[in-house]
């Protein structure tokens, strides 16, 4: 070979690898700094969420206090550190928070009637069991009978309870429930009237449903507890939680009503023109056609509905009912538990239920939604 | 459809009450076996349940002592506890039978129903915290002052604070409690209400040696038991529970000394026992009803110490509701 | 079909035939589709009728049994109870009918401000939700999942009786903010830092110079100073209203501007400028006819300036927090729903994504935006009802609360109540539809 100068004769030694573009590092350089901009933002977000999250676990884990019987077992003075979450507090009310005042040898029958419930919903949520129609039956046609004469009493033995001693989850739960299973029927029929051809029917339905949709559901409380009464013969009482659950269903099924419509509005003209063609009158064609597929459609629409109603039960803590929220103020009250750490347990407490019951509820709509792929993805 | 089961279902499960406003209380009373009596939500002193359930307080031993008439065991009462705001409508309806419930005698009520007698002479006062270093209202001039809504209260303060050319600022809840969180919180400097609940809800807060009650009675408040119009019989029963304790007390008869008394040469103890005359029965009671009560309750003396008085962890002293013959004017008029 | 020849008649489907000269069948009366639907009708009208009828007789007997009286009279009865904030004088001795108009104006006040907050937080978390940087959107995902998840209640409890009321202190210790307390922490700073003590001095002798901290905050509220409107403010008043018009007309020149030139005009910056400066200029002009009035403590509470109730507070933050999850919701979906060709096609034009989100993105999200987003402003103002909870005296509270206490006449009330409700809601839906139309004039190819 003859010494050319540009011609190598030493291998160049190995250079640097390149900077990171792929794997972690390089995810987390493109995605949180690749900008000046993006570098502040995700600073920034970083020690939000150090300032949210590292107070919040401490307080309620690390410094929190796991055993005691008064207020001075969470107090500063007594414990000589800072304290955090004043869980003997919440062990202390909880059968309140789950019961109320339910008459302690009674309370077998609300665990049964849980029982029941979850036992008949369970399959139900499962798309891959079968049997629905008999569990579907089953679930909102007989247990709302065997859960009221369990609950309430007064036959087959079981001692009377006053729904006045009522109280915490048993009354969300409660209401809940029957709003959704009562407000479903109506729902449907008014977007059945909604629909209609009969102009009078068709407007009712209107006005009936954009009326209850405008007012505030607390007005529509008010009117269940002081106008209801005076609407029936003088002689009737009507139970306090009875008004409520009356009104909740009016409210629930105008909303229902729009949901449902919804789904009939899914249905293609086709199945209306051939359910007419094999001969079947209006009644036969929406029961054995058109709701079948509809109802399939809005379940996402009706577990969100449901989801809304469980949020808003709380509302009765304002016609003195005492739900979860109701009982959690009033056991805010009890001097026996008087700290300045009281508060803030007893919202993460109540917190915790209603954001674990209502997130795993919106993960199984979403689930649900995905599987019939009709939901509105955008 | 499945309302329309659950309104039947509860109307069999509750009993339906035939007519609200039919003259046959006791009636209906006696073939339930027990009272129903509308009571507070929790005020000490008045009507409030221990941690086991069971009811204690001045409205309450007042509903005890009708029961402990009609079927001489105090215990067949029912308690129904009731808010402000929603007091009267369970009596109008027939859901109670009697409202104990340390409810102010006023025109505007009697016009609905009927006051049977004043079991407690109160008014209106301030609690304020000793750090203010506040001796009277009259120095409250552009405070914050919690109350409750629905209460004779807020219009009282109205009133008093116009009439003294003096600002304020009113917050108003809708529970006493609430009330008292807000004021134990700082959000306002001012309680007022009742004097007697003022004693009651400073056992609630947690420092209770740190407020004071200032010395202003701004308002009259007769606190007594309700019944509805249309009653007669019922009506007397109820005034006439409370007139025998005073009676009892006036005349010296205890639950302590009541076998003692019953063998008294005393004319007027042994109209009152029942030995002598048929008064009790003149109002649909027993002959001995005065027995019962005392026994069971005691006179009005034992029951104002044990619940509000110095035998209580309220420590009211007597005052105004001493008998007539000691100051006061609690005044019974005679049973012949 | 030969009309002409035939006597005109209904189209009969079953007989007509191509000849047309079949007699009609003879239909049952209740097989008759018209009969049929006619006597449906009727039935349901008679039935509705009926219960309507029962329960006014109902209604009637139960009022004439309880003696509270009706009629809408009690409207000019005196109230006699004091009220905690109201937007226009009141005082004991008003009438009921005032009440009711206290309670409105703080109603609409509260939705009024939550509406305009709730939006611009609901669109700035939901376009944080799609950002490309990973942690803003995880973060802004799971603060739109908290709160949706949370009960609203449940959060005004939370920031009126946690928050406001435990966490702040009493009036005596409020916290002062503002211009003087900031810059006398500077001064302490400057100590700490060891920088020479004039500096130090310099920032105290300026704190001092301004005087007391112009803002206070405690669990009573936040304290404001108050303008006080001395003479020649009208004069002010006036150069703020003119600024307004001036750049409503400088958009449109700048926009007529744009589309025949192409060249574009600063108009927020230019806007910004007058609503600011033509105000302050008369204001220096005329030698500051508009003063503030410092709150200062005396006795028990502060007295002039502002006061803005904690109640107020605790529920403006929790509706705005929790109606904005909902509004970002609605943004993302709004943005989703537009194809990607949009962006692409902007990036491909060298348009950054702020630019390219306010000019091409959002404007064609608006039409998918703007119902719903009308859904979660009518939501707002139904929620805002729930301040009863925490002693906000706005229209319920008032009174469908204390008025319908003292008076014990429901059904007016009632009925007021949802009229008043139901008239806000129709307003607002009609305004929003109003705007939906603009939206909806997006000309595209």
């Amino acid at each position: 070979m003859s010494a050319h100068a540009y011609l190598r004769r030493d291998m160049i030694g190995p250079m640097p690898p390149p900077l990171a573009a792929t794997g972690f590092v390089g995810w987390v350089r493109r995605q949180l700094f690749g900008s000046v901009l993006n570098s502040v933002l995700t600073l920034a977000s970083f020690l939000l969420l150090i300032a949210l999250a590292v107070p919040t676990i401490r307080f309620l884990v690390i410094d929190a206090v796991w055993e005691g019987a008064s207020r001075a077992d969470c107090l500063e003075e007594t414990l000589g550190r800072p304290v955090g979450a004043c869980w003997p507090f919440i062990a202390a009310k909880f059968k309140q928070f789950m019961y109320g005042f339910y008459p302690e040898n009674e309370l077998w029958r609300v665990n049964l009637t849980y029982a029941l419930g979850v036992i008949l919903l369970a399959p139900l949520l499962v798309p891959r069991l079968p049997y629905k129609t008999v569990n579907a039956i089953l679930f909102f046609g007989v247990f709302p009978v065997v859960a009221f004469f369990l609950l309430v009493g007064g036959v087959f033995g079981l001692t009377h309870v006053e729904t006045r001693v009522w109280g915490g989850m048993l009354v969300t739960l409660v209401i809940s429930f029957t709003g959704i299973i009562g407000s479903l029927p109506f729902g449907i029929l008014l977007a059945l009237g909604r629909r209609s051809d009969l102009p009078i029917v068709r407007m009712l339905c209107i006005i009936f449903i954009e009326f209850w949709r405008g007012v505030p559901l607390i007005t529509v409380l008010f009117f269940a507890t002081y106008m209801l009464p005076l609407f029936l013969p003088g002689n009737w009482r009507i139970d306090p939680l009875l008004r409520v659950l009356i009104g909740v269903v009016l409210f629930a099924g105008a909303y229902m009503a729009e949901v449902v419509r919804g789904g009939l509005q899914a249905i293609p003209r086709g199945q209306y023109e051939g359910a007419t063609a094999l001969g079947f009158g209006y009644w036969r064609m929406t029961g054995l056609v058109i709701l079948p597929q509809a109802l399939k459609y809005v379940i996402p629409g009706i577990v969100n509905s449901f989801i809304a109603l469980f949020k808003d039960t709380t509302l009765v803590l304002i016609v003195a009912i005492f739900d979860l929220l109701g009982q959690l103020r009033a056991a805010f009250a009890d001097p026996n538990w008087s700290t300045p750490v009281t508060l803030f347990t007893g919202f993460a407490f109540a917190g915790i239920i209603y954001f674990v019951i209502s997130f795993a509820m919106s993960r199984y709509a979403l689930y649900t939604e995905r599987r019939l792929d009709t939901g509105a993805a955008r | 459809m499945k309302r329309a089961t659950l309104t039947l279902g509860l109307a069999f499960g509750l009993g339906l009450v035939a007519d609200a406003a039919s003259a046959q209380t006791l009636k209906t009373v006696k073939d339930r076996g027990s009272l129903i009596c509308g009571v507070g939500q929790g005020l000490p002193g008045f009507s409030s349940p221990d941690d086991k359930g069971a009811w204690t307080g001045l409205d309450v031993d007042l509903c005890r002592g009708i029961a402990a008439a009609i079927f001489n065991d105090p215990n067949k009462v029912k308690y129904t506890p009731l808010s402000a705001k929603d007091r009267f409508e369970p009596l109008k309806s027939g859901e109670i039978d009697v409202l104990a419930r340390n409810t102010t005698w006023t025109l505007s009520r009697d016009a609905l129903f009927n006051f049977t007698a004043v079991n407690y002479y109160d008014g209106q006062g301030f609690m304020v915290r000793k750090a203010l270093k506040v001796n009277s209202a009259l120095e409250l001039n552009g405070a914050s002052i919690c109350t409750q809504t629905g209460t004779t209260t807020e219009l009282n303060l109205g009133d008093y604070f116009r009439a003294n050319n003096m600002r304020y600022e009113v917050i108003a809840f809708a529970t006493a409690d609430e009330t008292v969180k807000a004021y134990e919180s700082g959000r306002c400097d001012v309680l007022t209400t009742d004097v007697s609940q003022l004693y009651a809800e400073k056992l609630k807060l947690t420092n209770a040696n740190d407020h004071v009650i200032l010395p202003e009675i701004i308002s009259k408040e007769p606190l007594g038991p309700l019944v509805r119009h249309g009653d007669d019989q019922w009506f007397d029963i109820v005034k006439w529970v409370h007139f025998a304790m005073l009676n009892a007390e006036e005349l010296g008869v205890t639950s302590k000394n009541i076998d003692e008394a019953l063998k008294s040469n005393l004319p007027e103890i042994r109209r009152l026992l029942g030995i002598e005359g048929n008064f009790g029965e003149q109002i649909g009671l027993t002959k001995d009803w005065v027995v019962r009560i005392v026994r069971h309750v005691g006179n009005y003396a034992e029951v104002f110490d044990r619940n509000v008085g110095t035998g209580s962890r309220l420590g009211i002293s007597r005052g105004i509701n001493r008998l007539w013959t000691k100051g006061g004017i609690q005044y019974a008029p005679p049973i012949r | 079909m030969d009309q002409g020849r035939h006597p005109v008649r209904p189209a009969d489907p079953v007989s007509e035939t191509a000849t047309g000269l079949r007699a009609p069948p003879r239909v049952a009366l209740y097989n008759n589709p018209k009969v049929r639907s006619a006597f449906y009708q009727i039935v349901v009208l008679v039935v509705l009728v009926a219960c309507a009828y029962a329960f006014v007789v109902n209604a009637r007997a139960n009022l004439a049994a309880q003696g509270f009286g009706s009629g809408f009279g009690f409207l000019g009865n005196t109230a006699g109870f004091g009220i905690n904030q109201t937007l226009i004088a009141y005082s004991e001795t008003d009438s009921y009918g005032r009440v009711f108009l206290v309670g409105l104006l703080n109603t609409l006040l509260v939705a009024g401000i939550g509406i305009v907050l709730a939006t611009i937080l609901g669109f700035i978390i939901g376009i944080a939700r799609l950002s490309p940087n990973w942690l803003v959107a995880r973060l802004a995902g799971g603060y739109v999942e908290l709160i949706r998840n949370l009960p609203l209640l449940f959060q005004i409890l939370f920031w009126y009786l946690a928050v406001l009321l435990g966490a702040l202190p009493g009036p005596r210790d409020s916290i002062g903010l503002g211009l003087q307390p900031i810059l006398a922490r500077l001064a302490g700073a400057t100590r700490w830092l060891g920088l020479p003590d004039a500096v130090a001095q310099w920032w105290q002798g300026l704190a001092d110079w301004i005087g007391p901290p112009e803002l206070y905050l405690s669990n009573r509220g936040l304290i404001l100073p108050r303008p006080v409107f001395g003479e020649g403010s009208e004069f002010v008043v006036a150069a703020l209203a003119l600024a307004i018009l001036a750049t409503i007309a400088l958009r449109l020149w700048a926009r007529r501007r744009r589309d025949a030139t192409g060249r574009p005009f600063p108009v927020g910056w230019a806007g910004f400028g007058l609503i600011v400066g033509l105000p302050l200029a008369t204001l220096v002009v005329l030698g500051a006819p508009i003063s503030l009035e410092q709150p200062v403590l005396r006795g028990f509470n502060f007295v002039g300036g502002v006061r803005v109730i904690p109640e107020f507070v605790a529920l403006l933050i929790a509706l705005v927090t929790y109606t904005a999850a909902f509004i970002a919701e609605v943004v993302r979906a709004g943005i989703m729903a537009i194809p990607r060709g949009q962006s692409e096609a902007a990036q491909a034009l060298g348009l950054q994504r702020g630019a390219m989100l306010r000019l091409i993105i959002v404007p064609q999200a608006l039409r998918v935006i703007v119902p719903p987003l009308t859904n979660q402003y009518l939501n707002l103002t139904k929620n805002s009802s729930l301040g009863v909870a925490i002693g906000y005296p706005d229209l319920f509270a008032l009174f469908a609360g204390t008025v319908l206490n003292q008076t014990h006449q429901a059904i007016e009330i009632i009925a007021i109540t949802m009229a008043v409700y139901l008239l806000i809601s129709l307003v607002t839906s009609l305004l929003m539809n109003l705007y939906n139309a603009r939206t909806r004039r997006l000309v595209e190819r």
